[in-house]
């Protein structure tokens, strides 16, 4: 018996034209929790996918150790009867199907075939306390909220008897006390003797519970950092996710002249598309001058993404009152056209599902919104549009093999400049960014910063919606704080700071 | 070598289709004896299918939007009743009828439109229930019985031919012409476009497969003029069939309208927040669909002479089929009118084809279905291999 529960030898795994990984290392010791490191694309989830057996044995080279013997996985089953189970970023819950069904789906407390409910609901019980959700186990999943589905998840992968955990962008989508909550339990799941492997961005977390880190580089392992043997820094693991010292997050802004007042709102008052007396927005101020970047700060559910969309054409709930003003003078942006030829702009924080049109190309999601421009009577020009798509992948550095890539076939940064791009085309004049940076590597990260800055030296106005207070303190010149549908405060950059912020952020009605 | 290799995996489903198309009429060619590509029969194949291409072309539109109409046989047979209605038992001058009938059709597509776009009821539903409500207003206004004759300036749309102002002989000589000046036109259109491209600086074509690529056009064009002339020349039909390709390709590929139905079909959430005005192009869809299904119904009413009950059924079928076996998703976004039209002939030659072999209609049933299902599979199987 070794004290590594899991070992993964020289790994090497090829795709047709691409080395996905390279002969990669990966040692996880019993009980502890070993996060992996890397920016997109490093080959994070390949790794883990040739661990749990979806690409099976013989399709990569090297070896798998797990508890002391070597595996050969056909398929996952085989991977989670031995105790390895995956929770995908995308869950896997069927919404309409009770907390036990979900639990016990695949794996269903029968005899010959004939469910046993009151074994079902019994066991159901007796994990769901383990993880800590106090819910009913006939409750539908699709009443419990993100974080609640997580537990769920983690409950389902109990019931598989789970030795080795592995979770892939776990709180990605989770708010910060439903975050917390979630490591918690990993952490409890630890003193029961479960390790677990985590896949984060959030190096703040990964700061906080792991015991080990690896990092992964373009499928290479670059290094292992041992909690208890050196002291682990967010820039020691930066740098290593990035191959060079970044010692500047944040790009330095050349100017910082804010000109006069080019967007203001007065009023503003939204409530829930379909509860009426449900006041979702509420008076809300603000104003952004010309070349200035102002944040949002605010929790999760705070109203920060309703606000952007229902200024966007009134995009999200029920109009009730409140005035746009443009350069002084009040616009009725009643919807999404009438605030695109108002030189307004919406990136939205799911690009995906809201952004991005993912089985066209590139060129073709770039003019989507202006198509006007590149045509007469209604007839586009074609070949201008080859243009454009080509110089905005230029500008903005999209790393693709040409314009006519499907933008479902590129990473989650590439992704944004394509909707940047988009946007950028529309000849904007005010810029609403919602978490532009959600899901993108550290490197990609810093270059739209940089975009960003760009767009504000050329006198537009940017209202930059973020969940990470570090972002928001890094680029803004001036934050607005958002709770409960409420502006609870004006910070200007120099007074600004994470606990002011907070503070701010979690004062609630009264 | 390497270059038509490249070539033919960058539109693998585009050529598959043309390919599947010659090796089905090849096939047939052969089982029946050459009768197949008779001038006759070539006429005839226009003829008969004529009707459902048309609403093919309506179809795949409302497919890349991520719909499906499943009214459009028995809005074509409403709509050939109204017409006998107006032409026959009214004595309304045929022209005037036709544009009425164009116009209910597009208000029908209106009536549907409003409930898919505007109320978000699945267009299956709403179609499913115009297909019954339709069929039943057939039976209603036509009293359960057809009605017939029509005038004949009216069954000239579906039995008339170009006429020949070139005189006479055995050779339909304006048709040759016809076949000529299309070729110089469609020489003169490539190489505008290639000039164009290389003004651009965009990627072309080695210029020996421009050319083969050209000769090839030309050659198969002619031929089918040439083989047209030597039976009473181009039908009236197909000049109509010409024009709606032409046009609804060039506004599907060239023009904003286009752009924003393929978009709506990709993602209607991103479509939206683009700035697209997604209930509106989804309505304009669904009244296009009415109008096509409209002319469709003219056309069916005006090949048969009279105005039956029955008409149109199933034709929903077969141009949803058309579609599918074109290369559209069932899931929207993707298809092309070009496929459309493609998939419909596949299917026309293989019912043509059949017939003509003396197969039974049970069997054609059963073959044409498997070969919808092998159509998609093999779509389904050539874009996980490219993935």
């Amino acid at each position: 018996m070794s004290e590594h529960i899991l070992e993964m030898r020289g790994i090497t795994k090829t795709f047709p034209g691409v080395k996905a990984l390279s002969q990669v290392h990966l040692q996880v010791r019993e009980g502890e929790i070993h996060a992996l490191c890397g920016e997109n694309g490093a080959g994070k989830s390949t790794l883990m996918k040739v661990l749990s057996g979806v690409y099976p044995y013989g399709t990569y080279e090297g070896d798998i150790i797990f508890k002391g013997q070597t595996c050969e996985f056909k398929d996952i089953k085989q991977s989670e009867n031995l105790g390895i189970v995956i929770i995908h970023q995308e869950l896997a819950l069927i919404p309409y199907l009770s907390i036990a069904e979900n639990i016990f789906l695949g794996n269903e407390q029968a005899q010959r075939g004939v469910i046993n409910w009151h074994e079902t609901t019994v066991r159901t019980r007796e994990l769901l306390e383990r993880v800590g959700l106090r819910e009913s186990p006939t409750a539908p999943v699709l009443q419990l909220g993100v974080g609640k589905q997580q537990l769920v998840e983690i409950a389902k992968a109990l019931s598989k008897k789970v030795k080795l955990l592995i979770l892939d962008e776990p709180t990605a989508a989770l708010n910060e006390a439903d975050s917390e909550n979630l490591l918690r339990l990993i952490v409890e799941l630890k003193h029961q003797g479960i390790a677990s492997i985590i896949i984060s961005h959030k190096l703040n977390e990964i700061e906080k519970v792991a015991d080990a880190i690896t990092i992964l580089r373009d499928g290479q392992t670059i290094q292992t950092l041992r909690m208890d043997e050196e002291p682990v820094t967010e820039d020691l693991i930066i740098k290593g996710m990035v191959g060079r010292d970044l010692t500047q997050r944040y790009p330095e802004r050349t100017s910082r002249n804010a000109g006069e007042v080019i967007f203001e709102v007065k009023g503003w008052e939204v409530r829930h598309p379909q509860q009426a007396d449900r006041k979702m927005l509420d008076d809300i101020h603000l104003h952004i001058h010309r070349g200035e970047i102002v944040g949002i700060a605010g929790l999760m559910g705070a109203g920060r993404t309703e606000l952007a969309m229902s200024l966007f054409g009134r995009s999200y709930g029920r109009y009730v009152r409140g005035q746009t003003f443009l350069h002084g003078k009040e616009v009725h942006l009643t919807d999404i056209a009438t605030a695109i030829r108002h030189r307004l702009a919406y990136v939205t924080e799911d690009r995906k599902q809201y952004g991005l049109v993912l089985i066209d190309d590139i060129k073709r999601n770039i003019t989507l919104s202006n198509l006007g421009k590149l045509s007469r009577f209604g007839v586009l020009n074609e070949k201008e549009e080859v243009l454009v798509a080509e110089d905005y992948r230029r500008r903005l550095n999209i790393k693709t093999p040409g314009i006519w890539q499907k933008t479902g076939h590129l990473s989650g940064g590439n992704q944004q400049k394509v909707v940047l791009s988009k946007w950028i085309f529309t000849e904007p004049e005010v810029l609403i960014l919602d978490e532009p940076t959600r899901g993108i590597d550290v490197g990609a990260k810093y270059e739209i910063y940089s975009i960003i800055h760009q767009l504000a030296d050329e006198g537009k106005g940017i209202l930059f919606i973020s969940s990470e207070l570090p972002e928001i303190l890094g680029m803004c010149d001036r934050i607005y704080v958002m709770s409960e549908g409420r502006i609870t405060g004006e910070v200007k950059r120099e007074e600004a700071s994470q606990e002011v912020l907070m503070k701010l952020m979690t004062r609630g009605r009264g | 070598m390497q270059a038509i290799g490249e070539l033919f995996r960058k539109n693998i489903r585009q050529y598959g289709m043309i390919i599947a198309l010659v090796f089905i009429t090849v096939l047939f060619q052969i089982l029946t004896d050459g009768i197949l590509l008779k001038p006759l029969n070539i006429t005839n194949l226009i003829l008969q299918n004529s009707y459902i291409l048309i609403l093919a072309i309506g179809m795949v539109l409302v497919i890349i939007t991520g719909h499906i109409d499943l009214s459009v046989g028995s809005v074509a047979a409403f709509i050939g009743a109204l017409a006998a209605i107006m032409m026959v038992d009214m004595q309304l001058h045929p022209f005037v009828a036709v544009i009425l009938s164009l116009l209910i059709g597009a208000l029908i597509g209106a009536w549907q439109g409003f409930w898919v776009a505007y109320v978000n009821i699945p267009a299956f539903i709403v179609t499913l229930a115009g297909m019954l409500l339709f069929r039943g207003l057939t039976m209603i206004v036509l009293g359960g019985q057809s009605i017939a004759p029509f005038p004949k300036s009216f069954q000239k749309i579906s039995s008339g031919f170009l006429p020949d102002w070139l005189g006479g002989g055995s050779l339909h000589v304006l048709t040759l012409v016809l076949g000529i000046l299309l070729s110089l036109l469609v020489v003169w259109q490539e190489y505008r476009e290639r000039r164009t491209r290389i003004k651009y600086r965009f990627e072309v074509p080695a210029l020996w497969i421009f050319g083969l690529k050209l000769a090839a056009l030309v050659v198969v064009l002619n031929l089918f003029t040439y083989v047209l002339a030597t039976y009473h020349g181009i039908p009236n039909i197909l000049v109509i069939l010409f024009f709606l390709i032409v046009i609804y390709s060039f506004v599907m590929n060239r023009m904003i309208a286009g752009r924003h139905i393929y978009a709506l079909g990709g993602n209607e959430k991103a479509a939206k927040l683009s700035g697209v005005k997604t209930k509106k192009v989804t309505f304009w869809v669904f009244v296009n669909m009415g109008a096509l299904a409209a002319l469709s119904g003219l056309i069916f009413a005006a090949r048969l002479n009279s105005a039956t009950p029955k008409a149109g059924t199933n034709f929903e079928l077969d141009a949803i089929a058309a579609c599918f076996i074109g290369g559209a998703s069932a899931t929207g976004g993707i298809g092309t009118v070009y496929g459309a039209i493609i998939g419909g002939l596949v299917m026309g030659v293989m019912n043509n084809g059949m017939s003509l072999i003396g197969l039974g209609v049970d069997w054609q049933q059963g073959i044409k279905g498997l070969v919808l299902l092998l159509a998609v599979a093999f779509d389904i199987y050539n874009k996980s291999k490219t993935q």
